[in-house]
């Protein structure tokens, strides 16, 4: 089937839908996602974050939808004509969708373990000068423990569904869902149940957001500081194929492996992500590739550097000395004659 | 249990989930108006699904209580054909009756008043909800008369 | 004009009882429909008759029927949607309450017709007692041969129960009830495939209002021709109208199409003029999806034609003078009713129904409430008046399910027609500070406040 989408056609197969075949253009073209997962089935739609315009239904029925559409759910007509990135349409409603994934959004980037990798973030700053003009006060929920592997951030939650989905498809019994309704539906156990099983970790890697992140790297590093790193290992649950996140020596993060739209090959096993932080554990094929500029690989860091000694603990402790002389000061930090003015004011 | 066996009878094989609303409307309406947490956990148990799809499913729709009421609740509809014709007054007045305030239960656990979305009522109003049945076409002195049925027992709920 | 179709029996006594019923021609169309017609025949009659949804959409009938999928040889169903939850809208109740059987002969037609063998009629959870009336009058049925096996001998097997809600406007969109009746939360889902393909236990189903399926028996003892006779054009046969407000008569109206809005409104026959001398003051045709009416278009549309009651002539105008026939929520407003506050209650209701999938409703519905709420109560700036036109603007057309569009055209149609009370809020916030439930003064009073 021919679609052609901003000026670009392509031959794809019955049954694709507008967004994979916008991923197979690549480019500006691509619509942004939040709910869509690749991998998971029955996964989109809600978040409408790839809304297009069809200018062109199909070949046999040329008439314009009416209504933007999302593409990650639209299937591909033979001869269909989709506007992405031209249709200003388009990009307004997503700027709107932005907006209103924002407006209850704590905005905690600064202590997100999520930021830098973040698809909120990323989509924000697709919307340039961009002031909320939302004024009444955020949305907030209880915190919920939900285990020792995984926090559960409420509060940033876009309800993209994906950790449901993959709980539903991925896990022998779901334990949390989707409770309540509205915007005040939540991704709750409702019994405060630790989320517990063998692949459970991937929720992590799934959740566009910093709602769910990995308990064991929490507060640990920003995450462009780590370095990732291709590696596997025998498992006997799952591939074990991964990607570790490096600091120095020291493995602080196992995920799986992700691609540009930030989804995993393959999804890897609870053992793996948890319970093998030793470089010892893990043959190392190399560093990972970057296919677009980040962060992440601007200061260059697949050149062979020669290895540097940091020993953290070391520094700290003697920066500490230094500090604690320049602002050290005696007890009482006033003089007689001082204190006794002092009293004097006191008295009166 | 004989009424939940009838409702599950109204589905095909293998479709058990599908009587999910019936059945959480008997278990409750034979338990004080309310499901626990047990509860909702037998009625997965029935239905052979997960328990988290049963919270899933009482948390969604509003006449499913996750906490204890009153034993009279009134639930007066608050939506705007009701509310020009005097239904939020009629709320303001059973929350000033009662001495509490929407959302609240009396302290002997006999009486809640909850403001709720439109009940389909829209030409009678202004009304409430008690039980299975809808009272219309409220005054306050009607409403004095039911509160004082309610207290001698004569109120039928279902 | 007044033709009665569902309501020509519902005054005899004990109509809601299986004899009196049956001793009224009660169940006749039934015997001629399973024994003299084929499925297709029946759903030509429909498809004739000109017969449109009459749950809000107004999609025509007989067509929605032949979408369903024969072919694939899975099982069929029809769904009755009985969850009238829409503010305004309480004719089906009325239908059901009072004359029960016209329905259940109704659904056992049109499954003939689709050639379903299990069928379900989905009633909202706080219409219990109204839900207890159908299970008896479905019993009555069976015990009486018209459901169960082999119906009349034909061979036709057909079972039918009455399901219950448990309080959500959202399941009256036809997917998310269709996901409730499999005892899930009433999210709807994305379409396509639709419902004709894969609905209901992803199997083919429709989905039909009360009123439309009651409609079907007349149908086929009358002929879809004699059906599209009644009515205006493509506004065939008779409507419930379900009146409220602040007017004499409230209550539900069957009507032919093609009546004037002004003899509904003032005739003694209907709704009998206002409730005082306080002026008429805006109108909602459909239910509160539907967009609200300032005095001057109610009567008469822009270009000075009498507005009737038909599909057509309430949406004259489009969104910027008309409106929609919807289901039929016919709620009058006088001038003690404050549009703001009246748009601030609307909105709270959708953002208390908004099942919380789609973004933009999940998050637009609870930002335009707080604003309206805000704003009603003395607290709004001069911005939000455009702010809530740029949300509301931002939420239709970009959801799953019509609940956002249902959520922003109240709001649209507010500020579109009554701006300068909203501007009135934000400029003179102590004069509505501290009032009840009703406007202190009329606008009509304060006007010239405006313009100073």
């Amino acid at each position: 089937m021919k679609v052609t989408i901003d000026g670009h056609t392509i031959d794809v197969e019955a049954g694709t839908t507008v967004l994979e075949a916008a991923r197979a253009i690549g480019g500006p073209s691509v619509p942004p996602t939040m709910c869509y997962y690749s991998k998971l089935k029955d996964c989109g739609g809600k978040c409408r974050c790839c809304l297009v315009e069809i200018s062109k239904g199909s070949e046999r029925d040329p008439r314009p939808m009416p209504k933007l559409q999302p593409s990650c759910v639209t299937a591909v007509q033979d001869g269909m004509e989709v506007k992405s990135a031209t249709s200003p349409k388009a990009l307004d409603a997503r700027r709107a969708v932005s907006e209103f994934l924002l407006i209850n959004h704590p905005l905690d980037c600064p202590v997100c373990d999520q930021a830098g990798e973040c698809d909120l973030q990323n989509l924000a700053y697709g919307n340039k000068n961009f002031k909320t003009r939302y004024k009444e006060e955020r949305r907030t929920f209880e915190p919920e423990d939900i285990g020792p592997y995984i926090q559960l951030h409420m509060n940033r939650c876009v309800l993209c569904y994906r950790c449901v989905k993959l709980a539903d498809q991925l896990t022998p019994e779901r334990v949390h869902g989707v409770i309540g309704r509205g915007d005040h539906a939540q991704i709750s156990t409702y019994i405060s149940k630790a989320i517990d099983n063998d692949f459970s970790g991937n929720m992590i890697d799934v959740c566009p957001v910093g709602a769910l992140t990995d308990k064991t790297f929490r507060f640990e590093s920003r995450v462009w500081f780590n370095k990732p790193y291709n590696a596997h290992r025998d498992c006997p649950t799952c591939s074990g194929k991964v990607t570790l996140w490096m600091f120095g020596d020291k493995v602080q993060r196992v995920t799986g492996r992700k691609d540009v739209y930030h989804e995993v090959d393959e999804f890897i096993c609870n053992d793996c992500r948890f319970h093998h932080k030793n470089a010892e554990d893990w043959v190392i094929e190399g560093p990972r590739k970057f296919e677009k500029p980040s962060v992440l690989n601007i200061n260059n860091y697949i050149r062979p550097l020669k290895k540097v000694h940091i020993d953290a603990d070391e520094l700290i402790l003697e920066g500490r000395e230094q500090d604690e002389k320049k602002i050290s000061m005696p007890a009482i930090p006033y003089d007689a004659v001082e204190l006794e003015a002092i009293k004097e004011v006191k008295e009166e | 249990m004989a009424r939940i066996n009838e409702f599950i009878s109204h589905y095909p094989e293998g479709k058990k989930k599908s009587a999910m609303l019936p059945v959480l409307h008997a278990v409750q309406d034979a338990h004080d108006n309310w499901l626990s947490v047990p509860l909702m956990n037998k009625v997965a148990e029935i239905l052979e699904v997960h328990p988290i799809e049963v919270y899933e499913v009482v948390t969604f729709y509003t006449m499913f209580n996750q906490h204890p009421r009153g034993k009279y609740t009134f639930e007066f509809c608050r939506t705007s054909c009701c509310s020009i014709r005097g239904g939020e007054d009629m709320l303001d007045y059973a929350c000033n009756k009662l001495g509490i305030k929407e959302g609240e239960t009396t302290e002997d656990g006999m009486f809640s008043v909850v403001g709720t979305e439109c009940l389909g009522a829209c030409g009678y109003g202004p009304m409430l909800q008690l039980g299975d049945f809808y009272h219309e076409h409220l005054t306050e002195e009607k409403f004095d008369a039911l509160v004082e049925d309610c207290k001698q027992g004569k109120i039928k709920l279902d | 004009m007044a033709r009665k179709i569902l309501f020509e029996n519902i005054d005899i006594p004990g109509i809601k009882d299986y004899e009196v019923y049956r001793k009224n021609g009660g169940y006749r169309a039934v015997e001629k429909a399973i024994k003299t017609m084929t499925p297709d025949e029946i759903v030509e009659q429909v498809k004739t008759s000109g017969l449109r949804g009459r749950g809000g959409a107004g999609f025509p009938m007989g067509l929605k029927w032949s979408f369903i999928d024969k072919k694939s040889g899975k099982p069929r169903h029809l769904v009755v949607n009985a969850d009238e939850s829409e503010p305004g809208t309480f004719k089906d109740r009325f239908l059901m309450e009072y004359i029960p059987h016209l329905l259940i002969e109704g659904a056992i037609i049109s499954s003939f017709a689709l050639e379903a063998n299990l069928s379900y009629i989905y009633i909202r959870g706080e219409y219990m007692w109204v839900f207890k009336i159908l299970e008896k009058a479905i019993k009555e049925a069976y015990a009486n041969g018209w459901l169960g096996k082999n119906i009349l001998g034909t061979g036709y097997n057909l079972d039918l129960y009455v399901h219950c809600g448990a309080g959500a406007y959202i399941c009256g969109e036809e997917t998310a009830l269709i996901e409730s009746l499999e005892g899930k939360r009433g999210n709807p889902r994305i379409k396509p495939p639709f419902p004709a393909v894969s609905g209901l236990w992803a199997e083919p189903t429709v989905v039909n209002n009360v009123e439309s399926i009651s409609a079907v028996s007349w149908i086929v003892n009358n002929s879809g021709e004699e059906y599209a006779k009644i009515g205006l054009g493509k506004s065939t046969g008779t409507k419930l109208i379900s009146a409220s407000g602040h007017i004499k008569n409230p209550g539900v109206y069957e009507i032919e199409m093609g009546m004037t809005v002004d003899e509904f409104m003032n005739s003694d026959q209907y709704l009998g003029g206002m409730i005082d001398d306080r002026p008429l003051k805006a109108f909602i045709p459909g239910g509160s999806s539907v967009p609200i009416l300032p005095a001057n278009y109610i009567f008469k549309t822009a270009n000075g034609e009498d507005r009737l009651m038909t599909y057509e002539s309430l949406a004259d105008g489009g969104f910027t003078t008309g409106s929609s026939m919807g289901s039929g929520g016919f709620i009058v407003y006088n001038d003690s009713a404050c549009v703001v506050r009246n748009t601030w209650n609307f909105s709270r209701f959708y953002h208390h129904e908004s099942c919380g999938q789609c973004s933009p409703c999940r998050e637009g519905t609870g930002w335009m409430e707080k604003i309206l709420e805000r704003i009603e109560n003395g607290h709004g700036r001069q911005e939000d008046i455009d702010l809530l036109w740029d949300i509301q603007s931002k939420i239709e057309g970009n959801t799953i399910c019509p609940l956002g569009d249902a959520a922003a055209w109240p709001v649209a149609a507010a500020i579109r027609h009554f701006r300068e009370e909203f501007e009135y809020h934000v400029r003179f916030p102590e004069k509505i500070k501290n009032r009840n439930h009703f406007v202190n003064e009329p606008m009509e009073k304060v006007r010239h406040l405006l313009s100073l």
